[in-house]
């Protein structure tokens, strides 16, 4: 009987924790945007600058997730399967954009890119616009969500061991043979997770990128700039219309987490 | 081989991998299971000239790539904080408001990390000894302030906990408006480290303890809690990190009152927007310094926990 009141007790503090911290402020915003029905937030989602704003963050995303998927699996592979000295301190350095603030990894962008940056004068020589342009708003970008794929993908490596990989390479194939045929098929669910991650990180980016985009409206404005810029013109309809959809976008991504983890676990 | 049974963990962090155990370093570097290793003793191939060629490459790739990625903008933004000397950098750092900004976001953290250690334990607790309906959901929206961009994060908690709230709660714009806020960003770190251990953890174990005699808190005290600790203490660093450098969901929240309501990141964009590079640099390096011991401790904690797994 004791062991059930404190069973029951410990589920209620948890729930009541979560409700109090997600559920209650996440449903509160729904009810707000749909208290009109549906037609005030699609007029506030279609204005030429919002949907200008979601382009930009789809842009963004769909050049650094790439890049970071190639870097995470490269890293990957150098830390599990290579020996070389000073490994504890690679991987020191790919966790720090974990641990960093993205302001200070914007601002850090900033002073590199900046017209009295170290590249700012050369750039500016040659014309090219990277500060409060999208070049460095895509770097931003791939600086917060670089760990992702590397960190998913480590312990999978370790975990599936060489022999596969050796049993390949004794029968003739090559490198590329050996990581197409044999390594990426059994990372897939370690690689498709890792990218998830990385994708809800490039989407909801904002610290960074509000450093570096200079915030100009209709050109170097993301989503997540465009719910602050919205807030701030007192048009709380607007605000609440794109964080709905963006806390749909993280619901599909949890949906996708849910249904990759196990597949993850037992690969 | 025995799954590890690594629930994820946004970080990317796991704290015990059941594979350090079971396989170990061959003189060719690999690691091989104890059963392979009897099987067939492979020939060392460290030394072709192929796989040297395709190590320098990859590393090559990496390092570079986190050079011009991670390495210049951070070389560039300590430059800026010291090239005025290292007076300059002092007076910025240590003026009055620069000071109550730090203090606030180091007290809030610490506040919030403790928070988590307890509500995320106990969550853990329940995601993995309790059965209930809709387990699966509530385990899912953990990782919810993980997938949502904190900007909505702040908007969100401020349309229940402000001025507009519909249960006449408004602690917008003060101090109990940043704890909501880092309470909500770094909900799921405690739960997904301490979670895996947990579930690895034989449940007989606490039986036994039971059967013998030992009531709920002793049990939780002599045999459950030393073996969570040191997820509980990993989960508390990365939470602690992620609450130091916060930003996006303050902004909107805590009004950014300077001496009240103002923290480091804050600040910090204050700084770049008046055109105060040098300062906003300054306090900057202070923030980055912290991230580097957190991230020491944590890579301390790890190194610990593996080394009394067993």
């Amino acid at each position: 009987m004791k062991g059930v009141l404190s069973r029951l007790g410990l589920r209620t503090i948890a729930l009541l924790y979560l409700a109090v911290i997600l559920v209650g402020p996440l449903a509160v915003v729904f009810w707000r945007t749909f208290e009109d029905g549906v037609a005030p937030a699609w007029d506030a989602l279609t204005t030429p600058e919002t949907i200008h704003a979601f382009k930009l963050t789809l842009i963004i995303t769909a050049i650094a997730v790439p890049v970071n998927t190639v870097f995470g699996i490269v890293c990957a592979l150098a830390i599990v399967r290579k020996r070389f000295r000073g490994k504890g301190l690679l991987n020191a350095f790919i966790d720090l954009p974990l641990a960093l603030s993205p302001v200070v990894v914007g601002l850090a962008l900033f002073l590199l890119y900046g017209e009295n940056g170290w590249f700012g004068g050369w750039l500016n020589e040659h014309g090219i616009q990277v500060l409060f342009a999208l070049p460095s708003m895509v770097i931003a970008t791939i600086f917060v969500s670089l760990p992702f794929v590397a960190r998913e993908v480590v312990p999978t490596l370790r975990e599936i061991g060489d022999e596969q990989e050796q049993a390949a390479r004794t029968l003739g194939a090559n490198g590329w043979q050996t990581f197409w045929r044999i390594t990426l098929p059994s990372i897939r669910w370690a690689l498709i997770y890792g990218v998830i991650l990385t994708t809800a990180r490039c989407l909801g980016e904002y610290g960074a990128v509000a450093v570096v985009s200079g915030r100009l409206q209709g050109q170097t404005e993301t989503a997540t700039l465009r719910v602050q810029e919205r807030y701030e013109a007192f048009d709380l309809a607007g605000a609440y219309a794109i964080s709905i959809l963006l806390a749909l976008v993280a619901i599909l991504v949890l949906v996708a987490m849910t249904v990759i983890r196990p597949k993850e676990e037992t690969a | 081989m025995p799954a590890s049974s690594v629930g994820h963990m946004p970080s990317g962090m796991r704290p015990r991998c059941v594979l350090g155990l079971l396989g170990f370093r061959q003189p060719g570097g690999n690691e091989l299971t104890v059963m392979t290793t009897v099987a067939l003793s492979r020939p060392r191939r460290s030394s072709a000239p192929r796989d040297r060629a395709s190590t320098a490459l990859s590393l090559g790739f990496v390092t570079t790539f986190l050079m011009v990625m991670v390495g210049l903008p951070l070389a560039a933004l300590v430059w800026e904080a010291t090239s005025d000397g290292t007076q300059s950098f002092w007076d910025t750092v240590s003026s009055p408001e620069a000071v109550a900004a730090l203090k606030l976001t180091v007290g809030a953290s610490l506040a919030v990390s403790a928070l988590n250690a307890v509500l995320g334990t106990i969550t853990a607790w329940v995601l993995v000894r309790d059965e209930f309906r809709g387990k699966t959901i509530v385990n899912a929206i953990i990782d919810l302030p993980f997938a949502l961009p904190t900007i909505v994060a702040g908007l969100t908690l401020l349309a229940l906990y402000g001025p507009t709230s519909p249960v006449g709660i408004d602690v917008a714009f003060t101090r109990t408006s940043i704890v909501l806020a880092l309470m909500f960003v770094t909900l799921p770190f405690v739960v997904r480290t301490v979670q895996p251990v947990l579930q690895e953890l034989d449940p007989e174990l606490e039986e036994a303890a039971r059967s013998l005699g030992a009531s709920n808190p002793t049990t939780f005290r002599r045999i459950v809690f030393p073996n969570i600790v040191p997820g509980i203490l990993s989960g508390v660093a990365l939470a602690f990190a992620k609450a130091v450098g916060e930003f996006g969901s303050l902004v909107i929240i805590t009004g950014n009152v300077p001496f009240k309501t103002e923290v480091s990141s804050v600040h910090i964009y204050g700084r770049i927007e008046s055109g105060d590079s040098a300062g906003a640099a300054a306090v900057a390096v202070v923030l980055l310094g912290i991230s580097f011991l957190t991230l020491l401790s944590i890579g301390a904690i790890r190194h610990y926990a593996t080394r009394h797994d067993r």
